[in-house]
Parts: structure tokens; C-alpha cells; sequence
């Protein structure tokens, strides 16, 4: 969910509402120092505000395929992170799928604010059925909880190739004498159930 | 006791040093990027590594409850390597980024004229990017590579009490002291300074503006060197604030000439089982 510009300014105070004004309107007018509010969105509007406020200034930008590249490869986790959460709000990218090398790039890394923040509405939408399937037992081992995968119950149900992948961690998670983690048990039991129409 | 290490090389340590380290009471630390051990070749292999500085390692770091922070710079042993000094043009896109806290290590290696260029350009961006640097003092010629340290310092932009003067020794703390920067000593076997000596030297020079760092990295050294350091100062009739002082109060106020320093320790994502590191191999 994007938060809206009303919502964040009663986080902010006066000082950090003003520095938005200004970053917006550079965003939206595309000037180059927009990118350098999107990197230090966190000194300036709090950390906890960090990932709203880049959203905000990507959206604004509209940032074509390259750009969102470079931003990304450019970035420090946070902004790697906050760029990723953003993928489902922005219009601007064409071909649609142009930011899936970004995800898979997360789904590559083993820092699980990455990881969540990849498999949200853009993933569950463009990434291939391999791809998901690896990034959904990419979640059971780092710990990700699967509750932030989007779309987790219609892409699971009915998966065989992803039952047959569960079971076989599952196994191997026995045969070394640990648990099975409930998360693992929930998508299994997904994946035994009949599509759903859409 | 709460602890802040302001100068140690975490890419080169394990997880059981972060434990260990959150166990003696270090709460925060300062990665400065510096050189491998092995030689860089290209630009790209700075660029990975600055990444790591601003990606991976906070991420270990905050798995054992530490804030991250780095400093970014050319280090001066490669600044004489004409395959690196490229990288020089790419820094202020890392100086900007909300986790980098000062300009740094630059300094004098074998001070070459191309060191020159290097410690002078990096603190005109520390000047222009409003942060902090921190400078280290070469290993071999330290009393004249002090001099020289200052003179380029003095000719800077940068005003010497947003300056950390590091690996200091009883041979040059006069002189650092003279310059009004802040005044930074490693507690690293053998070639820098140890706990009893460090005790030694804060009783002659009082507490103020001056911090302890380990300085661990890929070499003989010990990431709980701090905390050895305030035990002794401990041990030696120090008060609790004394300790708290040079071990925790002076590096948040050096490194908070940044803007950019936040210590509160942002906990670690929700894990239903262990977490990526401690699972590892993948």
C-alpha cells in the first residue's frame, strides 16, 4: 500500500515536510537531485519514514527502466528494499516484467528485508513458476514468514512441483533430526488444494 | 557497560565475533573501509565492497543486535595504484547515503605524492558532503607522517575538530592533541597500543575527545579489545562515566558531526526459525 502524502505529513515535522515539498517537485520535474533525495529520504524524514517517502518520490518520478536500474544497483539495502516495495505502484515501467532482473537480484541475496520486500504484488504477478517456487523455500530457510509473500494461497494451490519441492525439504529437514516449520506445513497443505478461479 | 567501537573491519569476521562482541556490551560500531590485505585490481572491486559496507554487513551486524555504521574513502596504500584511483570519481554517490558517517581511513601509507592528491581530495568531499573524516597516521615514519597529516589538514577546507587522528601512540599524542582534532588509538598486538598503556595515557591526557577502537580486521587482532580497555580503566580507579565517556559518549559525538548516526539499534526482522546466517551454505 502506497501511504498517501496526507497520511506521512502527520509523521513528519515542519522541517522534513518542507524537504518532501522540495523533493517531490524535483522528482515529479525529473531534476538529477531527486536521486539523491531518494538516497537520503532517511536523515530526512526518519528512518521509519524512509520506505513511504522513497515510494512517494519514485512514483512521482516515474523512473523508466534504466533509471530504476541504476537507482537500484546504486542503493544501499534500505534503498534496495524501499525501491522493491514500490515495484506494484509504479506505471512507468515497460515492458511491465522490466524490474524482474531487480527481484531476482533480491531473491539472490540471503538479507531477509530483501527477500520480503521481493516477493510482494509485482512478484506474485511477473516471476516465473520456477522462480517463485525457489523463492518460496528461499522464505522457509532464511525465516521469512510467508505471511509477507503476496498472493501466496493462488500461486501455491494446486502446485505439484512445488509439493514434490516441500516434501523432499521436508525429508531432508527429518532426516537431520529438525523440526518442520509451520510455515512449511501451511503450504503444503496449499498446494494439496484445487486452484481457485480467478 | 555499553560500548561503541569506532574503527573495526567487520568483513573480516565471523559471527561468533558478533556475539561475543554483543556479549562484552558493544552496541554499535564503525566499519571504515580500507584495503583487503590482497591488492584491489579495478574500480568495480571498491564498488562491491562500499555495497557490503551498505547492504550485507548492517544486516549481520543487526542479527546480533550492533548498529552499523561506515566510513567510505580510498585508502591510502592504493591510492598509489593507478587501477584504483579511477574510484575516486564515484565516491560522492557514496558519501551521500544515510549510513556513511564520515570520510575515511585516508592518510599517509608510504606518503607519495600521489597520497598527496588522494588525502587532499577526500577531505575537500568531506568539507562539501558535510561529514566528518577519519585520518590515520602511517605505520612506519609516524611522527613525521604526523606532520605531514597536519599540514595537508590545516590547508583543508576541513576544520581539524571534525577530524579523527587514528593509531595514535605516546609519540605523537602531543602534537595530535596541539592540532585540536579528535584523537583515536588502536588497541592491536604488537604494532599499535595496548589496554595498560591506553590506561596509562588517558590518566596523563583526561578523557575528553579521545576514542579506543580495536581495529580489528583480517590480521592478529582482537574485536573485544575495548572491552578490555575499559575493564582495565576499571581496574585502574576510572569512574563508570569515565569509561562511558571514551567508550561510548565521544564516538557518538565525533561521528554525530554526521547528521547521520543512529544508534538505536533497529531489531532484527521477525525469524520463525534462526535466521540466514546462522543457516548459511545456501
Amino acid at each position: 500500500m502506497l501511504t498517501p502524502r496526507t497520511e506521512l505529513d502527520t509523521r513528519l515535522d515542519a522541517t522534513a515536510r518542507t524537504w518532501l515539498d522540495h523533493a517531490l517537485t524535483e522528482a515529479t520535474t525529473r531534476q538529477p537531485a531527486w536521486e539523491t533525495r531518494f538516497a537520503t529520504a532517511g536523515r530526512h524524514c526518519g528512518r521509519h519514514n524512509a520506505d513511504p517517502v522513497r515510494a512517494l518520490l519514485l512514483t512521482a518520478a516515474r523512473p523508466d527502466p534504466p533509471t530504476l536500474t541504476r537507482l537500484y544497483h546504486h542503493g544501499s539495502a534500505a534503498e534496495r528494499r524501499a525501491l522493491l516495495l514500490a515495484l506494484p505502484h509504479l506505471d512507468s515501467l515497460t515492458p511491465p516484467t522490466a524490474a524482474l532482473p531487480l527481484v531476482e537480484d533480491a531473491l539472490r541475496t540471503n538479507d531477509t528485508r530483501l527477500i520480503a520486500a521481493a516477493l510482494g504484488p509485482y512478484a506474485a504477478q511477473h516471476l516465473d513458476a520456477h522462480s517463485w517456487r525457489h523463492a518460496i523455500l528461499k522464505c522457509l530457510f532464511t525465516g521469512v514468514p510467508l505471511d509477507t509473500v503476496a498472493d501466496l494461497e493462488h500461486r501455491a494451490r494446486g502446485d505439484r512441483e512445488l509439493a514434490r519441492m516441500l516434501t523432499d525439504y521436508t525429508a531432508e529437514r527429518t532426516a537431520a533430526g529438525r523440526t518442520t516449520p509451520p510455515d512449511l506445513t501451511r503450504v503444503q497443505t496449499l498446494t494439496g488444494e484445487p486452484p481457485k478461479e480467478t | 557497560m555499553r560500548i561503541f567501537d569506532p574503527h573495526i573491519h567487520m568483513t573480516s569476521r565471523t559471527t561468533d565475533d558478533y556475539q561475543a562482541m554483543h556479549t562484552a556490551g558493544i552496541r554499535a560500531l564503525v566499519e571504515p573501509a580500507f584495503w583487503l590485505g590482497q591488492p584491489r585490481t579495478s574500480p568495480a572491486s571498491f564498488h562491491d565492497y562500499f555495497d557490503a559496507l551498505l547492504g550485507w554487513e548492517p544486516f549481520r551486524a543487526a542479527q546480533y543486535g550492533i548498529a552499523h555504521h561506515c566510513t567510505i574513502a580510498l585508502n591510502p596504500k592504493e591510492a598509489n595504484d593507478p587501477r584504483c584511483t579511477p574510484v575516486l570519481e564515484e565516491l560522492p554517490r557514496y558519501l551521500v547515503k544515510d549510513s556513511v558517517v564520515a570520510v575515511g581511513e585516508i592518510g599517509y601509507d608510504s606518503m607519495t605524492p600521489a597520497e598527496d592528491t588522494a588525502l587532499a581530495a577526500q577531505l575537500q568531499l568531506a568539507a562539501e558532503h558535510g561529514l566528518p573524516a577519519l585520518v590515520h597516521t602511517p605505520h612506519r615514519d609516524k611522527l613525521a607522517g604526523l606532520h605531514r597529516t597536519l599540514d595537508v589538514i590545516r590547508e583543508s577546507d576541513l576544520p581539524p575538530e571534525r577530524v579523527l587522528l587514528d593509531h595514535l601512540n605516546e609519540t605523537t599524542v602531543e602534537h595530535a592533541t596541539d592540532s585540536g582534532c579528535w584523537l583515536g588509538f588502536s588497541i592491536y598486538p604488537d604494532t599499535k597500543m595496548d589496554e595498560d598503556r591506553m590506561v596509562t595515557l588517558l590518566r596523563t591526557h583526561g578523557t575528553e575527545k579521545i576514542l579506543v577502537n580495536s581495529a580489528a580486521d583480517w590480521g592478529k587482532s582482537d574485536p573485544l579489545a575495548t572491552r578490555r580497555v575499559g575493564d582495565a580503566m576499571l581496574t585502574a580507579g576510572f569512574t563508570d562515566d569515565d569509561v562511558d565517556q571514551v567508550l561510548w559518549r565521544n564516538p557518538i559525538t565525533f561521528y554525530g558531526l554526521s547528521g547521520r548516526l543512529q544508534v538505536d539499534t533497529t531489531p532484527p526482522p521477525p525469524l520463525h526459525q534462526g535466521n540466514s546466517i546462522l543457516r548459511g551454505g545456501e
